[in-house]
């Protein structure tokens, strides 16, 4: 009986399997240029993959994930620079798909508010200062 | 203390910071990711067929002047079968829907067809999600509204349901 349930569990995963299909060739596997594979690296360690949301695409296993590394190497490969392909991807699923958002509109205020910060903290101490000395 | 204003501002800061806390709990989460690609041209691609006795699909045979709905879909997704009747519905309004079936095999579209029914003109195969990335679609099903001259006009995310058939075919009948 038990055999036989462990039998049926075995049988029922593949139904929750998302599809079948081949892997892209350049989702798991390096291109043979070091320095063009760190760029792609570097690249995919700052894309969102889009199925699984909180990771990007260099960490997770979504087969889209697969899709979007493939895609990333393949353009690497083909001489495109890594800013013009998060710009195509940018194209595609919006600022949302880049972990580095853009210097402009509310990604500048992003960047910027770690500066403005210091200055509003250097600015309230100042009279503190002041008044210790 | 000379300026006793300046007591205040820890307080503003925190209220701000409550503020925000507070809408994001207030404001429901959207967690669909809207393809990007409204508005412009289908990016070229050519599909084989998805299953016998159905053509493949190519972006080619989507520039006919006609306005049509582009169904993603997949034998494995069970949405798509919660939407297989509208489909069928929106077909029997008379428009055309071509489709594509993302990381399927033939078989399993041939028995997901001959189950449901094929409201489908053309179903062109996607195995590797190539297609999908390029369309900015995330996931299965997605339909998207495309006009006469191959320009994505609307992307409907999950599974069309009877209050999207009325919809889908005004934004159709609009695109004419």
């Amino acid at each position: 009986m038990r055999m036989l349930a462990f039998t049926f569990l075995m049988l029922a995963t593949p139904v929750f399997a998302q599809g079948s299909g081949p892997t892209p060739a350049f989702a798991n596997r390096q291109l043979p240029d070091p320095a063009k594979e760190a760029a792609a690296t570097k690249l995919m360690h700052s894309l969102r993959c889009i199925q699984c949301q909180g990771q990007s695409i260099a960490d997770s296993d979504a087969h889209m994930a697969g899709t979007m590394r493939a895609e990333v190497r393949q353009q690497i490969a083909a001489g495109q620079k890594p800013e013009a392909i998060r710009g195509w991807m940018i194209a595609r699923y919006g600022e949302w798909v880049s972990f580095e958002p853009d210097m402009k509109g509310a990604g500048l205020l992003l960047w910027l508010s770690p500066l403005l910060v210091l200055i509003a903290g250097i600015w309230l101490a100042r009279g503190l200062f002041r008044r210790g000395a | 203390m000379n300026r006793p204003w300046l007591l205040w501002i820890p307080l503003a800061v925190v209220a701000f910071i409550g503020g925000l806390a507070i809408y994001g709990l207030a404001v429901p989460k959207d967690e669909q990711v809207h393809s990007a690609m409204i508005g412009q041209k289908l990016p070229a691609f050519s599909l084989p067929a998805a299953t016998a006795g159905v053509d493949g699909l190519a972006s080619a045979d989507m520039f006919d002047g006609k306005p049509r709905l582009l169904n993603i879909f997949a034998s494995w997704c069970i949405p798509c079968r919660a939407e297989a009747p509208y489909l069928d519905a929106l077909k029997k309004a008379g428009v055309e829907i071509d489709a594509i079936a993302i990381r399927d095999r033939p078989e399993d579209v041939a028995a997901f067809l001959s189950e449901f029914g094929n409201p489908f003109r053309r179903i062109g195969s996607d195995r590797e999600m190539s297609v999908q990335l390029k369309l900015g679609s995330s996931g299965v099903p997605e339909t998207y509204v495309i006009s006469g001259d191959g320009t994505i006009l609307y992307q409907h995310i999950g599974d069309i349901r009877a209050e999207h058939v009325p919809m889908l075919i005004e934004k159709l009948n609009a695109a004419k």
